[in-house]
């Protein structure tokens, strides 16, 4: 069910331009991808792979949309390849939300793994980072879809278990 | 025929149009054979040109032609289910199937093996897909962009690439006259 919250991240990414999402899921994103679902302003196109989903991200760039990813931290070991040569080489501007998954709250011993990577696989890129703990963190959520057009570039915006548990 | 000859009989029909080239020998040649604003060539990402061109097909209404292979369609599989869930009409899909990896020296793909890509692509509710030879590609083509579904074409040709240069253009130079090309 989705929160306050998810419909806020929602209203703000609508409201900042972004009409063209996709999307691989992940429970914490869960809310996001239902309000999605139902929101007209905004094209879904759910990808299989988040490589794939910031080719397709690349291509409504280029037909004039203002395209967004939502995508979980473990796929930043997918990614890296496509973030330097495709989205930075040619300069796509593109918000990442991102689950920040393996923080303190995580109940997957797993997924540990990857979030002790995520920030350093995203320093390593130079890719603008943003981390959403308390439900308040998310007022700086326009701000970052502005950023991200201005600077033509990747944005990360990690939203940890804190938050999510904090904003339901 | 090999790929470079196929591009020559497509030139005519594809170069008014948008075009997404595949990474490597495909954009290469495409670059030496034709070089217009009109074409992206992606110079990084193997597997994503299917993904860039559906991407740019449903933000806009001008035809897409994406030009892929069979090594860099098996690389990005899921790109067929995306494709057959989302038919874009103005989008063509094709895969230049050589049955080899062609710009790293011709290894052999399981797409040259037991696997037809032309039957993935249809289980993942691809609207309309054909198998044609070399020297029926580019009136395939033709058709396609006159038609209003989706199309994935797998075309049927050797192994083999020629000697041009790499693409020295700026990316940024590419993508602005592209963009340039896709508000025209």
């Amino acid at each position: 069910m989705a929160t306050t919250m998810d419909h806020q991240i929602v209203e703000d990414l609508k409201a900042a331009g972004i009409d063209y999402i996709t999307s691989v899921p992940c429970k914490q994103l869960a809310g996001v991808i239902e309000v999605l679902e139902g929101t007209s302003e905004i094209m879904h196109m759910p990808s299989n792979k988040e490589d794939e989903g910031m080719g397709l991200c690349a291509g409504a760039f280029m037909g004039g949309m203002k395209p967004a990813i939502v995508m979980q931290n473990t796929a930043l070991g997918v990614v890296v390849n496509t973030l330097a040569t495709l989205i930075q080489f040619y300069q796509i501007p593109l918000p990442m939300l991102i689950s920040y998954r393996g923080e303190v709250g995580e109940p997957v011993a797993c997924q540990v793994e990857m979030a002790l990577h995520t920030k350093a696989i995203l320093n390593q890129l130079h890719i603008p980072t943003y981390h959403f703990h308390k439900p308040e963190d998310a007022a700086e959520l326009p701000g970052i879809l502005e950023y991200a057009q201005m600077a033509s570039k990747p944005v990360a915006i990690l939203c940890d278990a804190s938050f999510w548990r904090a904003s339901a | 025929m090999i790929r470079n000859d196929v591009f020559k009989t497509l030139i005519p029909v594809i170069s008014e149009h948008l075009v997404v080239c595949n990474i490597g020998a495909p954009s290469q040649e495409l670059h030496a054979l034709d070089d217009r604003a009109s074409n992206f060539y992606m110079l990084g990402t193997m597997g994503l040109s299917s993904s860039i061109g559906l991407g740019l097909a449903a933000a806009q209404d001008k035809p897409v032609i994406a030009i892929d292979g069979d090594g860099s369609v098996l690389t990005n599989l899921g790109t067929l289910a995306t494709i057959g869930n989302n038919p874009q009409g103005n989008f063509t899909l094709l895969i230049i199937d050589n049955g080899s990896y062609g710009s790293t020296g011709d290894q052999p793909t399981y797409a040259g093996m037991k696997t037809d890509l032309a039957a993935v692509a249809k289980a993942c509710g691809a609207e309309t897909v054909q198998t044609v030879s070399a020297e029926d590609t580019a009136e395939a083509v033709k058709a396609a962009i006159a038609s209003d579904q989706t199309t994935i074409i797998v075309s049927k040709c050797e192994s083999g690439n020629v000697k041009v240069p790499v693409i020295k253009t700026n990316p940024i130079v590419i993508r602005e006259r592209f963009m340039e090309e896709v508000r025209r």
